[in-house]
């Protein structure tokens, strides 16, 4: 297993995707903290960590597109399939190598709230008053971050079983793009309204459980600060289920 | 050391290999020569764990692939047909990861040393796979198999798209690791096991044709001599001399012509050397010789000539059980049905030369 991840992070820096998925994704999240807080005059950060979720549906099939479609295509995956490696072993060396691009990214865009910071410092030196916190709340900063990485392990699971499925880069992140926007907008259909300010749909039963499945339901109480349990272990449990298909895909494949 | 028993690989309703079986021993090099499609790579790709088998054994030196892959992988280097080259990789970083992925414990500068002084690829151990030449990459995919020293290596297809030269060199070095590693390779090339392996298994839609020793087949392929000679002279004298010649089993004019010489197909009588004869029988004539060609044979002829003999040995397949016989032919009907044409053929020429000759008489 450490044999594939270490090789699969070098791939990722001797190839140009690495730096360009880490680019896009610093350049990106910075404009976006830009424009949510500094430019609108508000030290609230929910709306920057909601809106980076929408960056996923593009930024992580960057990360995982090739992980395995690459591999079938250049025939190199005769090579893994026939070393005395697990199966298991093979799939988690790569997601975790996707993972570990994955959170070195949203580590340093964590740079990005240092302004807010310096600003509220020099705004609170202005003014005697301390009864008001003035400020961005490092709760919610924590939150979203921690709630941002489970979100993207969770996808980038998703996108490591589409990957393994095609044999081409190109429609790995087709369809892992497709996949993902589906899994964050589904519970948009639950804010959808009618002209009379009625939910359009109308069951209750169906939007319970249309919130029970949407990823981003569970987003939410992490951006008030709030550590939801229930939703780390949502988040695990959906990682688990996709790796685990992935291993059975490349099972399944054996025997065809 | 490698042991297959009654292995079946079904694709879908296809069946890519049916019911081969074979063994061989530590220290062999074994060819497995066939067409291609004729289920050589497949039985590899089960051998290494890359394809599980529908049904069947297959053990590396008394592991079995299935019970306990990871052992039995650790035993076995593996060439696929296509060399599994990360192409942005140096060959130093590619040499490293092999030997990483393989979880290898012998001394790493001192091992990946030793391989690239086998495999001869030193001076490019800086550059990056995809700049190297069609050669160097083979090399490398074998450099890849050496890594950790397994006791089995396997080759498919080695030599496929090298130059004469470099087909030499991978053959020799192939030579060279027989004397250390059971070795099978496959091939779809007479030459190149005769050249290097120990025993060749023949490998036809599926199933095994014949598993002997390199002697015993290129002696039956030796038996079978046939030239291309191009003789100036009046064409139909050259032919009746040339069918009257002692030794000579069938001649006939091809329709090639150089000038006044005509190219005529001969073909010797079984461990007969005509050559010499014929070029002394024609310098009687006067009648020079300006070309004589040996053909190879190819490899539909050997698979009859093959099997014509194992047949005269051992007497009509009396070990094939009869079921067995008939599960086949409800089978692969049109299969069998070209076979037996293919036979019959080959019969039918046979007695018809003999014929010509108690003619001649």
């Amino acid at each position: 297993m450490l044999a594939v991840y270490r090789k699969e992070m070098r791939s990722y820096f001797i190839n140009p995707i690495g730096y360009i998925y880490l680019g896009i994704f610093l350049v990106f999240s910075a404009l976006l903290c830009c424009y949510t807080t500094i430019i609108s005059g508000t030290y609230n950060t929910s709306s920057y960590f909601s809106m980076m979720i929408f960056a996923f549906i593009i930024l992580i099939p960057i990360l995982t597109m090739r992980l395995f479609a690459e591999e079938r295509k250049m025939r190199t995956e005769q090579m893994l399939l026939t070393a005395p490696i697990s199966l298991t072993g093979m799939v988690l060396g790569k997601y975790f190598a996707a993972l570990t691009l994955f959170l070195g990214g949203v580590l340093l865009s964590c740079l990005n709230f240092l302004p807010l910071y310096v600003i509220a410092s020099v705004e609170r030196q202005g003014t005697s008053e301390t009864l008001t916190h003035v400020g961005p709340v490092t709760g919610e900063i924590v939150g979203g971050v921690i709630a941002l990485c489970l979100l993207g392990a969770a996808l980038i699971a998703v996108g490591m079983l589409v990957s393994a499925l095609t044999e081409n880069q190109l429609s790995a992140a087709v369809v892992t793009i497709g996949v993902i926007a589906a899994m964050v907008l589904l519970n948009m259909l639950n804010l959808l309204t009618d002209s009379d300010g009625q939910p359009l749909i109308s069951s209750f039963a169906v939007r319970s459980v249309i919130d029970w499945v949407s990823v981003l339901s569970r987003f939410s109480a992490f951006l008030n600060g709030v550590f939801d349990y229930a939703a780390i272990l949502y988040y695990a449990s959906l990682s688990f289920i996709f790796v685990f298909l992935t291993v059975r895909v490349y099972e399944k494949r054996r025997w065809g | 050391m490698i042991k297959i028993e009654h292995l079946v690989k079904n694709y879908g309703t296809s069946c890519a290999v049916d019911d081969i079986s074979f063994a061989v021993e530590k220290g062999e090099i074994v060819g497995f020569l066939g067409p291609n499609g004729a289920g050589k790579s497949t039985t590899m790709n089960i051998l290494t764990g890359y394809l599980s088998s529908t049904s069947g054994k297959a053990s590396i030196d008394g592991v079995d692939i299935l019970a306990d892959p990871l052992a039995a992988k650790r035993k076995i280097g593996y060439l696929p047909e296509q060399p599994p080259l990360y192409p942005d990789m140096t060959v130093e970083e590619y040499l490293d990861f092999a030997y990483e992925l393989k979880g290898c414990t012998l001394d790493r500068r001192a091992h990946l040393e030793q391989i690239a002084e086998t495999v001869k690829i030193k001076d490019v151990r800086h550059k990056v796979i995809r700049t190297l030449s069609k050669g160097y990459r083979q090399r490398v995919g074998i450099a890849q198999a050496l890594v950790g020293n397994p006791a089995v290596i396997i080759f498919d297809e080695p030599t496929v798209g090298l130059d004469p030269k470099q087909i030499i060199e991978i053959r020799n070095l192939i030579r060279g690791l027989g004397k250390d590693h059971t070795v099978i390779l496959s091939t779809h090339i007479l030459q190149e096991v005769q050249a290097v392996c120990d025993r060749i298994v023949i490998i036809n839609k599926g199933k095994i044709v014949a598993n002997e020793k390199t002697e015993n087949i290129s002696n039956v392929v030796m038996d079978n001599r046939r030239f291309h000679a191009k003789i100036a002279g009046p064409q139909k004298e050259v032919l009746s001399t040339l069918r009257a010649l002692p030794g000579i089993a069938y001649a006939e004019v091809l329709a090639e012509r150089e000038g006044d010489a005509y190219t005529y197909l001969v073909e010797s009588e079984l461990g007969v050397d005509i050559r010499k004869k014929l070029f002394f029988r024609l310098a009687e004539h006067n009648w020079p010789l300006i070309g004589l060609e040996s053909l190879g044979m190819n490899l539909e002829d050997i698979f009859i000539s093959v099997v014509d003999k194992s047949e005269e040995r051992k007497g009509a397949r009396a070990h094939q059980p009869e079921r067995q016989k008939r599960r086949q032919r409800d089978r692969s009907r049109p299969e069998q049905e070209l076979g037996e044409s293919l036979f019959e053929e080959a019969r039918r020429r046979r007695a018809e030369e003999s014929l010509e000759e108690n003619e001649e008489e």
